[in-house]
């Protein structure tokens, strides 16, 4: 009900008066006009400036859609079909190459234009806006902004469009455009399977019934490394959360001395960049690393253990190893809080004869989850996909003869090897589309449970 | 009775500590004395190097012919400087506008930005070599600009923390600007920017760093292109079987040369994040 009311009262606070479909049935002949050449309306209205920009607007998109973008859209149902071909040029006695068609590019361009005409479209129906909002100052014979004005405002009340402009562009062509090209592709056979990387086509949802069929090779991988990035995803948050907050309370004792030392030493490993780290961890644990040759030259083990070549020992290696790197991250977190906790919350408990035990399970840990879930929830998502620590690391490794996938892969470095390494590009966009699922389905799940969520401002 | 086992105890929780930061040191100080070790190779027998020596770190910036280090260090320090000044600009200007300004497609932004976050980082990155081709910046001295623009570009996803940060400074010092005959603009630059040093130190810090610290997209980037290596592609590829016996303690040398900055920046970095989190205005 409340919810209702509110989602009400935000329509109307942008709600905009002059709309398309006013333009279209009220608009005079001129804002009709407008509709097919952009900033009539405004040329009309003494806004020559704007109504130029729009109409430029509108000729550079004529021009490219003439030029590439109705080519590049009539291809995109076939992707193309021409192969390369060898001709034999007689003049010049040799064997010619004609160009063929290339799959990837004709798909890339044919998504790049149906993104240039959406954000045209949306350059569109502002025009029009614009176009008929003039119409109706000028009947109503209020004051029509100059460009100056128009300008001018751009600092003040307009300022988020100057502000949001770069960013948003930015965005749009180097994180928008690549998702989409890339989830485009996870509907094709893209793939070097069949040696379809030159020409492909459209194969539907195939590449998703392949992956989600358990008794297919890929299938059965893909639920293995599924619940493998699961299971590492649990362990990594809830060990290094559980750990890193102990440690802390340790830390923050009355009776411990030194605390700033303590916490030096754990930041430290932080301040070292993680990849540096890493591979130091690696070469330390390979069967000729120092940690073997040490443990051998001491007798403690009469063969190297098998860090990176067992798959048990490697999961648990890649976890604990995890742990390094995650706690002293905790540690930071953590430590701020913990002194926020109210006193008397302890002093309470001190006379009420609770020990240490108690208070941790009675009033630390629920004060802590309280707190910190959304954290926990940034955790658990980072987690499953966190590329460095098992790229770097073990490389997926120990992998199975003839898999994809190792036994430590997550589907992120999966995904990694199945397009760098294997240029199996379908099934790779396959598998991005699913990780995105998973971490959409565990943050819808818990975000709409977290206060911050429900109330974006309610601490202020 | 009772103090003696207070004392235990606290005994104990110092020797666990003691324990537990050693580990926790371990690695670090290891490659600290891996990068003076005489000895060439990665297999060593005794944890202590037998011979100590500087040629390591010598060699790293003389040796050019195979990995060239000193170039790395300044492609990566070019790029960083770019990428730090066009992140700050983004993060800066979508937060104060997620903060600030109130207008419609301010929500769903911000619900997009959300979803964005979802989807695995790189999964989009054969895409971006693909226009990067297109644009034609995949070869040569413009690798460059392409790393610049793949560790910027979405910068502006990346918002959280300081509007966060903004949503602490009291909004009374804005409408006293706006009574006073200020535009936006000018609160923004002349009262938010100014009381915000915490945050900007911590988003500078943070953007300069990131082209150190990423390895994945600068590899895909990169390719086979050894002169435009980034620091990290340079030090993984000293790891690799070909070059790992003559390399390995240049290696450790080269991760000592790129954490000390690194380490220290961070440190930096914690105390404004602190100072941020704590919010701008006091009382």
């Amino acid at each position: 009900m409340k919810k209702a009311e509110a989602k009400k009262k935000r329509v109307k606070e942008f709600q905009d008066p002059y709309t398309v479909t006013g333009a279209l049935v009220k608009g005079n002949i001129i804002t009709k006009l407008s509709l097919l050449i952009m900033g009539l309306g405004n040329i009309a209205h003494k806004q020559v400036i704007k109504g130029l920009i729009y109409l430029a607007v509108e000729i550079s998109w004529l021009v490219y859609m003439i030029q590439y973008g109705f080519y590049s859209m009539s291809m995109l149902p076939s992707l193309g079909w021409r192969e390369q071909q060898k001709v034999w040029n007689d003049a010049k006695s040799i064997f010619e190459y004609t160009a063929g068609d290339q799959s990837s590019l004709i798909l890339l361009y044919g998504v790049a234009t149906i993104f240039v005409t959406f954000l045209f479209i949306i350059v569109w129906r502002d025009s029009v806006k614009s176009g008929y909002k003039v119409e109706l100052l000028a009947k109503e014979g209020k004051h029509i902004n100059t460009f100056k004005e128009d300008f001018k405002s751009l600092f003040d009340k307009n300022l988020h469009k100057l502000l949001l402009a770069g960013p948003i562009m930015g965005v749009l062509v180097f994180t928008v455009l690549p998702l989409l090209y890339n989830i485009t592709m996870a509907f094709t056979n893209y793939s070097k399977i069949g040696d379809k990387l030159v020409l492909f086509d459209w194969v539907g949802l195939a590449n998703f019934k392949k992956i989600l069929n358990i008794k297919d090779g890929i299938g059965g991988q893909f639920y293995s490394v599924l619940g493998w990035t699961l299971i590492w995803a649990v362990f990594a948050t809830v060990l290094n959360y559980i750990f890193g907050m102990i440690l802390a309370i340790v830390i923050n004792r009355k009776d411990t001395k030194a605390k700033g030392f303590w916490r030096f030493c754990f930041v430290i490993s932080i301040a070292v960049p993680q990849f540096v780290s890493l591979l130091i961890m690696r070469t330390m644990l390979q069967p000729t690393g120092i940690v073997n040759t040490l443990l051998l030259k001491y007798g403690l083990i009469d063969k190297a253990l098998p860090f990176f070549t067992s798959a048990t020992w490697a999961r648990v290696t890649v976890i604990v190893i995890n742990l390094w790197v995650g706690i002293p991250y905790t540690l930071l977190q953590v430590t701020g809080i913990l002194q926020n906790i109210p006193a008397e919350l302890y002093e309470a408990a001190k006379i009420d004869g609770a020990n240490a035990v108690q208070t941790f399970f009675k009033i630390t840990l629920p004060y802590m989850l309280f707190v910190m879930t959304p954290y926990l929830i940034t955790q658990f998502t980072g987690n499953i996909n966190n590329f460095n620590v098992i790229f770097l690391l073990s490389g997926g490794n120990p992998t199975g003869v003839g898999d994809t996938a190792g036994k430590t892969d997550l589907l992120v470095t999966w995904l990694y090897k199945l397009t760098v390494d294997k240029s199996y590009y379908n099934l790779g966009a396959v598998i991005g589309i699913m990780t995105f699922i998973v971490l959409a389905i565990v943050a819808l799940v818990t975000y709409r449970n977290t206060t911050s969520y429900k109330d974006e401002e309610g601490f202020m | 009775m009772n103090s003696a086992r207070k004392k235990v105890t606290n005994v104990i929780v110092h020797i666990l500590l003691a324990i537990l930061a050693f580990i926790w040191v371990l690695p670090v100080f290891w490659v600290i004395l891996t990068s003076f070790r005489g000895e060439k190779g990665s297999y060593v027998s005794t944890f202590f190097p037998k011979t100590y020596t500087l040629n390591n770190y010598v060699k790293l910036f003389t040796d050019t012919s195979i990995l060239d280090f000193p170039k790395m260090f300044m492609n990566t320090f070019i790029i960083a400087i770019f990428t730090c000044i066009i992140s700050t600009v983004f993060v800066l200007s979508v937060s104060y506008c997620m903060s600030r300004m109130r207008f419609k497609m301010r929500k769903p932004y911000m619900n997009i930005a959300m979803i964005l976050g979802l989807f695995p980082s790189f999964m989009s990155m054969i895409a971006v070599y693909y226009i990067l081709k297109a644009l034609n910046l995949v070869n040569g001295s413009m690798i460059r600009l392409a790393l610049i623009i793949v560790f910027s570009a979405g910068s502006g996803v990346g918002f959280y923390v300081a509007k966060g940060f903004f949503d602490t400074i009291p909004k009374a010092l804005d409408e006293a600007a706006i009574i006073d005959g200020a535009t936006k603009w000018q609160t923004f630059t002349k009262i938010t920017i100014p009381l915000s040093k915490p945050i900007i130190v911590y988003t500078v810090l943070t953007s300069f760093m990131a082209p150190w610290l990423d390895f994945i997209f600068a590899k895909v980037i990169c390719r086979a292109d050894a002169t435009q290596y980034t620091v990290s592609i340079g030090l993984w590829k000293m790891l690799e079987k070909e070059y790992i016996d003559s390399w390995y303690t240049c290696f450790a040398a080269g991760a000592v040369v790129v954490s000390v900055p690194i380490a220290i920046l961070f440190l930096i970095t914690q105390k404004f994040y602190v100072e941020g989190m704590s919010g701008a205005v006091k009382g």
